[in-house]
């Protein structure tokens, strides 16, 4: 039997920090974090998002693709020559590794909209970029755009996370934010697009669990033009939360709140003013709450959410220590990296925690 | 007392330590996270300096498990006999499905704790939580004792939907506000009997913990158990 013909019980890891004073940290910290929790994974999918690590392009969106061969790569190539501007292109740096095998061509572009094209579009420059990336990952088989923020970035593979850090030289980048994730698929292939976190512009989400609702999710969030294509259920948690915060205006506790909306019994128990918040977000969302277990930690410019669905079904504990903020699925993830953390938390079910630089 | 440092070691090693040393009394420091310490253990005393991981203590039929700082999830997973003792605070599903034992955690417990606990004969499992539970406490709890100390006095110590489905045993809470009665199970004020019977495991946790009896019992108590012999009658088939 191969891997994806058979189903193998869950237990991805996810784990996370945030310096909110922005201060820097090198990318060996959330390495020792999540291989901490190595037996949580099986070596099927590994990831990490970083944020503050290209200040020197920080106005440009970086795009991180894979290709699977150089026809397709000179192919995607040409579209990106004509609706943007490269500012810089180069492989992204790798350290061969033989528990990293298969790579595909990994690649990474600085890139800003082509100001005439972004005008004829009469789209802005986040929903035009994020246009040409769906067209991309739906239409050039074979290439595929896996971090397209600025000033962020998205490394994943297949393989243990640790080793996948090692094989990105995770510790050569800066980031005031890192969040990492290590995969034991359950219902769905592991490949290097299926690995976590899952991003679009600045949001990047990982995930230990699975989506109940995936199909209502899915159905609800390709109407409003979001292709889900990547064969796992996390990346509708990426689009839910771009289309709550980027195109509806709410902000990320909101958006929260929509995803893992309480229980109808519990909002007929509070007061009226949280009673009618939660109500209208209920009655008109309905088809973005995510049932079925999950502990999420989401990134985003600036920010860290990490989050339980109603009934926590999942771990989670949270850490703090002077301005830096932790979250992970375990609390020894935590520990490695800061064993003396000045509080140390496990929120209830459906609670966000929203961690914000200064 | 034979002392090893659990640094570099998996959980497997920490188990081949546990059943090759000839010592009964043995102590890991430096411990982070090593899952399945001390499962199946019967006579020997283990003390955890750190963090002990997921399903420690499971299966254990005796002995001791000493944890001198937090612990995650599921520890003392169908547990059979021996204590456990935490003194810090514990992840999900503590004490789930235990069938005898006592375990003995100092602070908070997360979600359902106690789940699915059962008795039979002289095997009565003890669940003793010395700050406030999470949701689902003791769902289908269908035997043995689950304590709420509640020692910082919280108003509420118990989280949501605690005793679903509960049929057997009983849940012990001190508090001064009286607990809602939910589904099968009610809640009425203890009575003297009722602290007879715990005396002897509060008596326990206080000298873990360093405690005053007479602190913890000063508080109101409140049983929760099923409501009846059959308190879910008709509710899934016509019985």
């Amino acid at each position: 039997m191969l891997e994806g013909q058979v189903r193998i019980p869950s237990g991805c890891a996810v784990s996370g920090f945030i310096n909110r004073d922005r201060s820097l940290t090198d990318g060996s910290r959330i390495i020792k974090s999540i291989a901490c929790m190595h037996d949580r994974s099986n070596g099927l999918g590994g990831g990490f998002a970083a944020y503050g690590i290209y200040p020197e392009y920080k106005d440009y969106y970086a795009l991180h693709v894979f290709y699977d061969n150089s026809d397709v790569k000179a192919e995607c190539e040409k579209f990106i020559d004509k609706h943007f501007d490269i500012v810089n292109l180069s492989k992204i740096p790798v350290r061969k590794t033989p528990k990293i095998i298969d790579e595909p061509l990994i690649w990474r572009y600085f890139v800003k909209p082509l100001p005439t094209k972004l005008a004829s579009s009469q789209l802005d420059e986040r929903e035009f970029t994020v246009k040409c990336v769906f067209k991309i990952n739906s239409y050039i088989k074979g290439a595929y755009v896996f971090s397209c923020g600025k000033n962020m970035g998205a490394f994943k593979a297949v393989g243990y996370p640790e080793d996948v850090g090692e094989f990105y030289r995770l510790d050569e980048y800066a980031g005031y934010s890192w969040i990492a994730h290590g995969r034991y698929p359950t219902n769905t292939p592991g490949w290097w697009g299926g690995a976590h976190p899952f991003c679009l512009l600045d949001i990047a989400v990982v995930h230990n669990g699975e989506i109940s609702s995936y199909d209502a999710n899915r159905r609800e969030i390709e109407m409003f033009g979001y292709k889900c294509n990547l064969q796992t259920d996390t990346e509708v948690i990426t689009y839910i939360f771009d289309y709550l915060v980027r195109k509806t205006g709410m902000n990320y506790k909101e958006a929260c709140d929509v995803i893992a909306a309480p229980f109808w019994n519990k909002i007929e128990a509070m007061d009226i003013k949280e009673r009618e918040y939660c109500k209208y977000l209920r009655r008109n969302f309905d088809s973005l709450l995510i049932t079925g277990p999950f502990s999420l930690i989401v990134g985003y410019e600036g920010g860290l959410i990490g989050i339980n669905d109603r009934l926590k079904l999942r771990s989670m504990v949270v850490a703090e220590k002077g301005k830096t903020v932790y979250m992970a699925s375990e609390e020894c993830a935590i520990r490695a990296i800061e064993s003396n953390p000045d509080t140390v938390y496990a929120p209830k079910g459906g609670q966000p925690v929203i961690a914000e630089a200064e | 007392m034979t002392t090893y440092s659990a640094v570099g070691l998996s959980g497997r090693d920490i188990n081949d330590i546990i059943r090759r040393e000839r010592d009964d009394n043995i102590t890991f420091t430096h411990v982070n996270g090593q899952r399945f310490i001390a499962d199946a253990m019967k006579d020997k005393t283990v003390t955890v300096e750190g963090i002990a991981g997921n399903a420690s203590g499971a299966y254990m039929d005796g002995g001791k498990l000493i944890v001198r700082g937090n612990a995650q999830d599921a520890i003392g997973d169908t547990m059979n006999g021996g204590e456990i003792f935490i003194s810090g605070m514990c992840g999900d599903a503590a004490g789930y499905a235990m069938r005898g034992g006592e375990i003995y955690i100092g602070k908070d417990v997360g979600y359902r704790a106690g789940i699915h606990m059962k008795e039979y004969g002289l095997d009565k499992p003890v669940l003793v939580i010395g700050g406030v539970a999470g949701d689902y406490l003791g769902e289908y709890q269908a035997g043995g004792l689950i304590i709420v100390v509640n020692t910082e006095g919280v108003v509420n110590p118990l989280g949501d939907d605690y005793a679903t489905g509960m049929h057997g045993g009983k849940i012990v809470v001190f508090t001064d506000c009286e607990p809602k009665s939910l589904g099968g199970a009610r809640v009425r004020g203890a009575e003297s009997g009722d602290i007879d019977e715990l005396a002897a495991y509060i008596d326990k946790f206080c000298a873990l913990t360093s405690r005053e009896y007479d602190d913890i019992v000063s508080r109101a108590a409140w049983i929760i158990e099923p409501a009846g012999r059959n308190p879910y009658k008709r509710l899934y088939v016509n019985n």
